[in-house]
């Protein structure tokens, strides 16, 4: 009895979900600040944009 | 129920979609605008908008009602949704769609694929596609939301049903994707906050998280009682592996809606309504977070009903609702819930059924109108808008008269309008998923592979439908017709497994080696559209 899940698979789905969320978690913090050269680049972009 | 409660509830939800959608008509200047918000959403905006369009109405209390039969095992689908549906989505597809969509200045999904592919018959072929099959799947969500209307508000279903169609085809006409974006930003803020609140109210009032679960679980018997032949172990065990009940939980829950949901038309086109691709990176956060509470907290609810229903009436939820499984939720809202929170709880639901429709409702007016009349057809008007703003208005109408007259002069007409939803997800994986994939990760897919992807995987899933998978053939009745069968398979496994299992691998190995054996694109135009990609 896991959690008071008694099938390891549904346990295992219910911590999943968790785990799942974590790493989104993480990765939206990690790139969370813009790096100077994709800025750079965005106004690049935003130049040729309307040039267009 | 308190109805002047709400009433007032409802009423300032209205007050506030109606300025939101206003503010979108107001910033929508020209076509980008009007398709892409003008390629500078905020991130935050983004990742709920596309957690709202994704979560329907019958998300919450459709696949909540099937959490309280097949148990714990479809939080998988949960996990799915997050880890597939949103970190996949977002971090591998999304960032390389937007760039690409740049390079190629697609407006729509299906002008993605015609431009990434050389291929105006792919575009105008997809536009049609989606304008085809995508009205069965918002006829569900068009009745979900009038019955709550209809119930809520004490009005007739049919004054509910134009009410309804008519606040959200308006700001969705005159506000564009702006207008739809806003508006699912507030309305995924609501449905957030009325999940989580349920989520809290149901733990505590079964004395906790383990204590739940562990009730949950004592009521094994109860399950195995009633669908034990079928393969179910108990709320809190997965099903017997290989059974009926395994197959439906893992092929047509888990892996229909879990892997369906990455070619999206109204989802992937939100890709490409960001500045750039470390937006898509920042909305990964939210997106994780809203999809575990909305779906994760259905499915656990769903589930947890079975333990309140045995303790109050002495039945599970199957029983107490008399086997009317779209009863489950609403009861349980009704009778365990205080009364305050029902009317924030229909509001969830309410904002829900809008924010998914008024994606679909833009999303199938630019499919028929830019994709299909405007590039394939030729139709010209001297505002391009002005094609997708009627054929817009022309599908709202479609969509509506499909929702009111289908279910009362067809007798199955309600049945298909139920499978709407597996209907359409299952088509767009087949038909769009490996040569979306392709588009975007290989240079060495070729115009012909896709083509033979469209097609393998259009008529794959079809015909698995119409003839094999019972949950399609049954209501659609053709091979009734033609056979004097529900399905042609004479094993109950057998039919009961989704359709995506077997036209999925069709459409890639057509992608594939049709792709092999065809000359790839010029250097040239690979360059300009990998500019920026690795």
């Amino acid at each position: 009895m896991w959690l008071g899940l008694d099938g390891f698979g549904a346990f295992l789905a219910f911590i999943s979900c968790f785990i799942a969320t974590i790493i989104c978690i993480v990765y939206g913090i990690v790139n969370w600040d813009k790096p100077k050269e994709d800025i750079e680049e965005e106004i690049k972009e935003e130049i040729q944009w309307e040039k267009h | 129920m308190n109805y002047l409660l709400l009433g007032i509830v409802v009423i300032i939800y209205l007050i506030i979609t109606a300025f939101l959608g206003y503010l979108g008509y107001v910033r929508t200047k020209n076509t980008t605008d009007y398709l892409l918000a003008g390629r500078k959403t905020h991130p935050v905006i983004m990742a709920l908008s596309y957690g709202a369009t994704f979560i329907s109405t019958s998300a919450i209390v459709g696949f909540g009602a099937a959490a309280s039969i097949y148990g714990f095992g479809i939080l998988w689908l949960t996990f799915m949704n997050i880890f597939v549906g949103i970190f996949i989505a977002f971090a591998l597809f999304g960032i390389r769609t937007r760039k690409m969509g740049h390079n190629l200045d697609a407006h729509t999904f299906p002008e993605f694929l015609g431009l990434r592919f050389e291929s105006k018959f792919l575009q105008s072929a997809s536009g049609l596609l989606i304008f085809i099959a995508m009205p069965l799947y918002t006829a569900s969500v068009i009745i979900g939301g009038t019955q709550f209307l209809s119930q809520t508000l004490n009005i007739s279903y049919e004054v509910a049903l134009i009410f309804f169609v008519a606040i959200v085809s308006v700001y969705v006409i005159m506000g564009g994707l702006k207008g739809v974006m806003y508006t699912d930003a507030f309305q995924g803020t609501i449905m957030f906050v009325g999940m989580l609140l349920l989520v809290i109210f149901t733990y505590s009032k079964l004395g906790g998280v383990i204590e739940a679960h562990k009730a949950l679980t004592s009521l094994k018997p109860e399950a195995i009682k009633i669908w034990g032949a079928l393969g179910h172990q108990g709320w809190t065990s997965m099903p017997k592996f290989n059974s009926i009940f395994w197959w439906q939980l893992v092929s047509t829950i888990v892996m229909g809606v879990g892997i369906g949901v990455l070619a999206q038309p109204q989802l992937t086109v939100r890709f490409m309504t960001v500045k750039s691709g470390h937006e898509i990176n920042r909305a990964n956060l939210i997106g994780g977070i809203f999809i575990l509470m909305m779906t994760g907290g259905a499915f656990v609810v769903g589930n947890l009903t079975n333990v309140y229903f045995y303790n109050t009436l002495g039945k599970i939820s199957f029983l107490a609702v008399d086997k009317k499984t779209d009863n489950v939720i609403p009861l349980f809202i009704s009778t365990a819930m205080p009364q305050w929170f029902t009317a924030i709880f229909m509001v969830t639901l309410l904002a829900a059924a809008m924010s998914t429709l008024s994606s679909q409702f833009h999303t199938m007016g630019s499919a028929f109108g830019r994709d299909f009349l405007e590039k394939g057809l030729k139709i010209k008007t001297k505002n391009p808008l002005v094609i997708i703003k009627v054929a817009m208005g022309f599908t709202v109408v479609i969509s509506t008269l499909l929702a009111y007259y289908l279910p009362r002069f067809f007798e199955l007409g309600s049945a298909i309008i139920a499978i709407g939803t597996a209907l359409f997800f299952g088509l767009c994986a087949s038909t769009f998923l490996p040569m979306y994939v392709g588009a975007i990760f290989s240079k060495r897919i070729t115009k012909a592979g896709a083509l033979a992807c469209f097609w393998s995987g259009l008529l794959a899933s079809l015909i698995w439908m119409v003839f094999v998978h019972i949950k399609e053939s049954k209501p659609l009745g053709i091979a009734k017709m033609l056979f004097g069968v529900d399905s042609i398979a004479k094993n109950p496994i057998i039919q009961n497994i989704d359709p995506i299992v077997v036209a999925l691998p069709v459409s890639i190995i057509f992608t594939l080696v049709v792709s092999l054996i065809t000359k790839p694109p010029s250097k040239i135009f690979l360059d300009k559209v990998f500019k920026g990609l690795k």
